[in-house]
């Protein structure tokens, strides 16, 4: 089933801001297999020059999960998400984020097309701060194999 | 200390990394990151969707290509930009051993006026690649 090409172009703003605390930053730090001492320890990540703990690079994926979910369960886009895998991610950080972080993400859908019997669609989700200066920009693809 | 850009040459290999990943491992990461597509965790509906077995997260896969780059530089705040394709499935086994993944980097190009480097990755599981295009952008000191 193509996917609706009425979201193209729009934006979905998710209304529940993300509070990025020090434990999710380390459970997802140790999740992936990796104790840099900046993910998991607060004081070396002070005397590194940051408020508090970094998040790794992918860990931008779990602060805009809930808000992609929310657009891509949506009925009316068409998506068989029991057929979907991952086509491609890009995070572009125009700032790291740290644990004390209140985030906002307003995912957008960029493209919807079908090639070799699947949907695909293209998101782009703008992720800023309270202020709305931009923290993290990401762009990912996903696949629902064969259900075109 | 991290690495200074008048250090780095288009070229230079990072230091390898190779990772094991279990079920254990993906069930950790799908409460970690949220993502609880049962394809990376239940055999029965892996098959039932073609897959050969249970999957990876693709952004599992992901996270250790970054983190080659964040070894490297020391500070992963420096990662300004990182962008994979997903083009083979890691395919992890139900048993203790899981699934190996070899992950090498070398620097793909460097920008002085900018003040960057971008790395590029390879992972393969079973010889072969998993990702495409699978980039990093670092700002480093000069």
């Amino acid at each position: 089933m193509a996917l609706n090409e009425a979201f193209v172009g729009k934006a979905f703003p998710y209304p529940e801001t993300y509070f990025v605390g020090v434990e999710k930053i380390r459970e997802f730090a140790r999740a992936i297999g990796d104790e840099n001492p900046l993910y998991i320890d607060r004081d070396a990540a002070r005397a590194a020059g940051y408020p508090d703990v970094v998040a790794p690079p992918t860990f931008a994926i779990a602060v805009i999960m809930k808000a992609q979910d929310e657009l891509l369960f949506n009925p009316q886009l068409g998506l068989d998400f029991d057929v979907v895998v991952h086509g491609d991610q890009r995070f572009v950080h125009h700032r790291p984020i740290v644990a004390g972080d209140e985030l906002t993400s307003t995912p957008f859908v960029d493209k919807v097309r079908t090639a070799a019997g699947n949907d695909l669609i293209s998101l782009r989700t703008e992720v800023t701060d309270p202020s709305g200066a931009p923290v993290c920009t990401a762009y990912g693809t996903l696949v629902a194999r064969g259900a075109a | 200390m991290t690495v200074a850009l008048s250090a780095v040459a288009v070229g230079d290999a990072l230091t390898p990394l190779t990772y094991t990943v279990t079920r254990k491992q993906l069930v950790k990461y799908a409460g970690a990151a949220g993502d609880f597509n049962a394809i990376h965790w239940n055999g029965r509906v892996a098959h039932e969707v073609g897959l050969p077995d249970v999957i990876a997260h693709g952004m599992f896969t992901m996270a250790s290509a970054a983190r080659i780059v964040t070894d490297w530089v020391g500070d992963p705040g420096l990662v300004t930009q990182c962008e994979v394709r997903f083009t083979r499935p890691v395919v992890v086994p139900d048993d203790d051993t899981g699934a190996t993944v070899e992950v090498t980097a070398v620097i793909g190009a460097v920008d002085a006026d900018a003040g960057t480097a971008r790395v590029d990755i390879t992972a393969k599981f079973g010889g072969q690649t998993v990702l495409g295009k699978a980039r990093a952008t670092v700002a480093l000191p000069a």
